[in-house]
């Protein structure tokens, strides 16, 4: 080996415990980069794999009742490519030992063979044997959060008769990757099942013999999705067609794409700051390290080396140490990459997971830690190579200090000496304070953004549930009823309160965008579900008009006093054209409201109502859900405690999971360059300050010389960092917002406060690491040689 | 100086060839708010092989004139000639092939590259050289045979030193330079090194240009010159060489 190369590995040695903090900071960031964008290319690739394999249909719509002979002519709408029909119902289940509501969405399955579209992937089991009219496939995740295995019994009641079912098969659809109930925010895997039956026995079950109420095709290629949904609502309009829609609408691919979505915000916002504050900071420590090596650089060119290979010499140093920190942060980005792809599969009903590593991504990842490194490292290097070697050599002249501007303004007097060394130093070379300052602030803002997340979901839940949703039970019932059903709810035992409210889906229409939701028909006045405004008061539904979710507003692009396109979804689908009356604040979901009185109008009905939200005694929920779930009348029951530990069991549990790795990587981070910092200032400066201990300095006094420096650009840091924090959270708030949750931009101080502790304490600790060494200076070797 | 002076000196090794020539050579010295002249025009002829010393005190300008011998500075005015090169003219990477193939350095302070060993030291400089020793050879010459493998902290002032001058004359330079060799050498050390520096010029005909402030090496030179405020003072020629090991301080 070249003894240049030799000085390399030994001066790569010597420098260990600072290669180490450069390498961890290029690690956290490739971590981060490697960790989110894997997990996202994994979690694509097994979505589309699912969808092509399992072929997930392009076209759905439900409808009251048709002839089977219909399909023939669906089948002729130009584009259509395959058809397949259906027989979908609603089911109320019981389970044995379970006490709580269950409800279901029970699909028909042909008798022979297998679904042309829509198939089941079944992890357990078989298929249902033709003519069997017991036997049920369930998804996966309702199975697997009963126990249930093939053979487990269940009972169902399915069109007001009661039904013993069992479970042959365990299975999972493209159709319901993410399984959430109708109406409901989040999905509860115990409450809420999907299941498979025969065509045949089902049909019979549910006076669908020779007929169908739901319909699902693919397009051939080429084929205008609009055409054909225009063409085939027009053709199912007579047999109660509620609206055709795309994927785009379609319930689980919907929030699939919006979770999708939002973690490709994540998985590219995040590893790009994350990064690019390693290759600040890596730029920064660099160029200071080799300013450092002035003197072996002027050797090294005194005995006849070149500026290149100096330069080389120098740059194969940095690579060395990036290629460690790229190595190490491949490494455990794959890792943590495989385990939080794992996580997600918990969450979304995957059969399997494409987690590939791809060389790629680790690629670009080294080049830009390796770009960022190098910039740092040519500058300096050129900068040191252009001095002549002469000049180099010799001690650099005292450096120009001045009073500062603290000192000129009186405060001279109450200054001791050290201190005005630290202030001196300081204004002497600004920019180098500023960048270590500008450092040390990302380190901080990067915590602040990796904490946020926890706190926001929390004020987010208490907004919408202490606000908002006040109610301990929202029943759903299947058709619309008079308001005598609320008088019954409200007479059962431990109920102390109810609300009636209606909900009509619709597709709601401005210029060429639409949406569909539901309208809510809420009541003036009322107690259990509220309407807040901007500043989280709440307000009464005005008599005439729609309200939107402000995300709502944005997604149409209207304004207050726009008017808006209403295509009802139900009944005779009247069209009404309603104006906009304001805009509802809400973090959670997406809706539209409207006074109950003014809906029922609108949809030229009585009293009708869709539901009751229930406040009942906590005592009697039990009893209450056992007598809910004996009517037959009702689809679906929510308990606000359980939708809430739902939510932060699934929604937001993938989200903290991942700003949690990010909150660690953070960390980490910060204590890289605050490490750093103290020991490159160590480095420059310990010649002067071994020169002060030989004057009589105590070995406290020149620390605090060298350490007082490092605390005033620390506590400089912190509001900056504060406040660099402040405005990532704003943009990530920004990018994430989804149909299902807009995370508020509420910062609490704890999050500031957090930070800052990491901050100091990183801080705290390598400050103790150098005044260890600072103790330990050699006076007499460091006073002997020149720099 | 008198005309007769320099020429009488210069006459004293007639037949050598020149091998510097420097002509009005200047140096200002920009120091931030101040300007040090370190050279005032000085001029010089140094010949093939002969040990030079250059004396004066501190400031005087003998290392700012061997750093733009040894192509490691740049001079304000006035041109140096090395052989048929003038350096004044040269840029960056002429400089840096002159340094690498022809001048050997031997600085106060070593300038040892610490992660290195003595051996390795000196590899570093014979791996890029065109027609050099081997690192072995070099040391053994300086008497560090049974150092080689030792780390610059692992040796003692001459020591080092002596690896200094190894890792100099290795690549068999046609000058050495040397500033203050024994500047942060005791005098018995000292006396070690120039030893060194003795035999390298007689066994190898390096020319040999010794930077020191202290006046009794000069005896063991061909020729003294000595510098005051960046001009020549003086130039005498020692007719009797004294052996190294006979100086003392």
């Amino acid at each position: 080996m070249r003894a240049l190369n030799r000085k390399l590995l030994r001066d790569l040695y010597a420098m260990k415990g600072q290669a180490f903090a450069i390498a961890l900071v290029i690690a956290s960031g490739v971590a981060v980069f490697v960790m989110s964008i894997t997990t996202l290319n994994a979690l694509r690739q097994t979505r589309a794999d699912f969808y092509k394999q399992y072929f997930f249909a392009d076209v759905f719509l439900s409808l009251k009742r048709a002839p089977e002979g219909l399909r023939l002519r669906i089948k002729e709408i130009p584009g259509v490519d395959m058809v397949e029909t259906r027989v979908a119902a609603a089911v109320n289940l019981t389970i044995k030992d379970y006490s709580g509501p269950v409800t279901g969405q029970l699909f028909s399955v042909p008798d022979i063979g297998k679904p042309l579209l829509n198939k089941l992937y079944l992890r357990q089991g078989r298929m249902i044997e033709a003519g069997r009219d017991d036997e049920v496939i369930v998804s996966e995740a309702f199975a697997r959060s009963h126990g249930f295995m093939p053979g487990s019994k269940l009972s169902a009641v399915i069109n007001g008769r009661r039904k013993n079912l069992t479970i042959v098969g365990i299975g999972l659809s493209p159709e319901h990757v993410y399984q959430i109930a109708p109406g409901s925010l989040f999905p509860d895997f115990e409450r809420y099942g999907i299941l498979w039956m025969g065509r045949k026995p089902l049909g019979t079950a549910y006076n669908m013999e020779g007929a169908f109420n739901n319909v699902t095709l693919t397009l051939s290629p080429g084929a205008q999705i609009e055409d054909v949904i225009e063409r085939l609502d027009k053709l199912i309009e007579p047999y109660g067609g509620l609206g055709a829609y795309g994927r785009k609408d379609q319930l689980s691919n919907r929030y699939l794409y919006e979770e999708f979505r939002q973690l490709a915000n994540t998985a590219t916002i995040f590893p790009i700051i994350f990064l690019g504050v390693a290759a600040f900071l890596l730029n920064l420590v660099v160029s200071r390290l080799i300013n450092m090596q002035r003197g072996q650089i002027a050797a090294l060119k005194a005995f006849g080396y070149n500026n290149y290979a100096v330069g080389l010499h120098y740059l194969k140093l940095i690579i060395l140490i990036i290629l460690l920190g790229v190595a190490g942060g491949v490494l455990s980005g794959v890792w943590f990459g495989r385990g939080l792809s794992e996580m997600y599969m918990d969450y979304y009903r995957f059969p399997f997971l494409r987690y590939e590593f791809q060389p790629g991504v680790a690629a670009i990842a080294a080049l830009i830690s390796i770009a960022a490194g190098i910039t740092g490292a040519l500058y300096s290097v050129q900068r040191g190579v252009r001095i002549p070697p002469a000049e180099a050599m010799r001690p650099e002249p005292p450096a120009t200090y001045r009073e500062t501007w603290i000192e000129h303004i009186g405060l001279k007097r109450i200054m001791s000496q050290p201190s005005r060394m630290i202030i001196r130093h300081i204004e002497r070379k600004p920019v180098k304070a500023f960048l270590s300052t500008i450092g040390i602030a990302f380190a901080c803002a990067i915590m602040i953004v990796g904490c946020f997340f926890q706190e926001a979901i929390d004020f987010m839940v208490d907004v919408h549930f202490r606000l908002s949703q006040r109610e301990d039970l929202a029943v759903t019932f299947v058709e619309p009823a008079s308001k005598r059903a609320l008088f019954e709810l409200q007479s059962l035992p431990g109920v102390e309160y109810g609300e009636a409210f209606r909900s009509v889906p619709v597709r709601l229409r401005y210029q060429h965008r639409t949406y569909r939701t539901a309208i809510m028909g809420v009541k003036p006045g009322g107690d259990l579900q509220r309407l807040l405004n901007s500043r989280l008061k709440p307000f009464d539904p005005p008599r005439e008009g729609i309200l939107l979710t402000d995300y709502l507003g944005d997604i149409l692009g209207v304004r207050v006093g726009d008017k808006l396109s209403v295509e009802v979804l139900e009944g005779n689908r009247p069209v009404r054209m309603v104006s906009v009356a304001g805009m509802v604040s809400q973090c959670i979901g997406v809706s539209a409201y409207m006074n109950i009185e003014a809906l029922n109008n609108l949809m030229r009905e009585g009293n009708a109502i869709s539901g009751v939200y229930l406040a009942a005694d906590p005592d009697y929920h039990p009893e209450i859900l056992s007598r809910l779930n004996e009517m037959p009348r009702i689809a679906g029951i929510v308990e606000r405690r359980n939708a809430v530990k739902n939510f932060y069991e699934t929604i937001s549990e993938q989200l903290i999971v991942y700003t949690s790795f990010m909150a660690m990587f953070a960390a980490t981070i910060a204590f890289g360059v605050v490490y750093n910092s103290a020991r490159i200032a160590l480095s420059e400066r310990s010649r002067e300050l071994a020169s002060m201990r030989v004057l009589g300095l105590t070995r406290g006094e020149i620390s605090y010389i060298l350490l007082g420096e490092l605390a005033v650009l620390t506590l400089a840091a912190i509001p900056l960092g504060c406040l660099i924090g402040y405005i990532l959270c704003a943009y990530f708030v920004d990018q994430l917002q989804t149909d299902l949750y807009r995370i508020p931009l509420i910062i609490e101080s704890g999050t500031y406060a957090l930070a800052a502790t990491v901050v100091l304490v990183s801080a705290t600790i390598s400050g103790s690491i150098v005044r260890r060494r600072l103790d330990r200076l050699d006076l007499i070797a460091v006073l002997k040689t020149r720099e | 100086m008198s005309e007769d002076k320099k020429r009488a000196s210069n006459q004293a090794l007639q037949g050598n060839e020149a091998v510097f020539c420097v002509k009005g050579l200047t140096k200002v010295y920009d120091m931030g708010e101040v300007k040090v002249h370190a050279l005032r025009g000085i001029d010089l002829d140094l010949f093939q092989g002969e040990l030079v010393v250059l004396l004066g005190a501190s400031g005087s300008g003998k290392s700012t004139l061997l750093n733009i011998l040894g192509g490691l500075d740049t001079a304000t005015e006035g041109c140096v000639v090395y052989k048929d090169c003038d350096l004044t003219r040269a840029n960056d990477s002429t400089l840096t092939q002159y340094r690498r193939y022809h001048i050997g350095f031997v600085f106060q302070f070593y300038n040892l590259i610490p992660s290195l060993t003595a051996r390795e030291n000196v590899a570093i400089v014979t791996e890029i050289a065109r027609n050099p020793m081997k690192p072995e050879e070099a040391l053994s010459l300086v008497g560090l045979d049974d150092r080689m493998d030792h780390f610059p902290a692992q040796l003692s002032g001459g020591e080092q030193q002596r690896v200094a001058i190894a890792r100099a004359i290795a690549k068999n330079p046609e000058v050495l330079l040397c500033d203050e060799p024994t500047g942060s050498l005791d005098s018995m050390t000292g006396i070690v090194v120039l030893e060194a520096l003795e035999k390298i010029n007689r066994d190898l005909g390096t020319t040999t240009i010794v930077i020191t402030h202290n006046a009794p090496i000069a005896d063991m030179a061909d020729r003294v010159i000595c510098l005051a405020d960046g001009l020549i003072a003086d130039v005498r020629s020692n007719a009797h060489k004294k052996p190294a090991c006979e100086i003392k301080w």
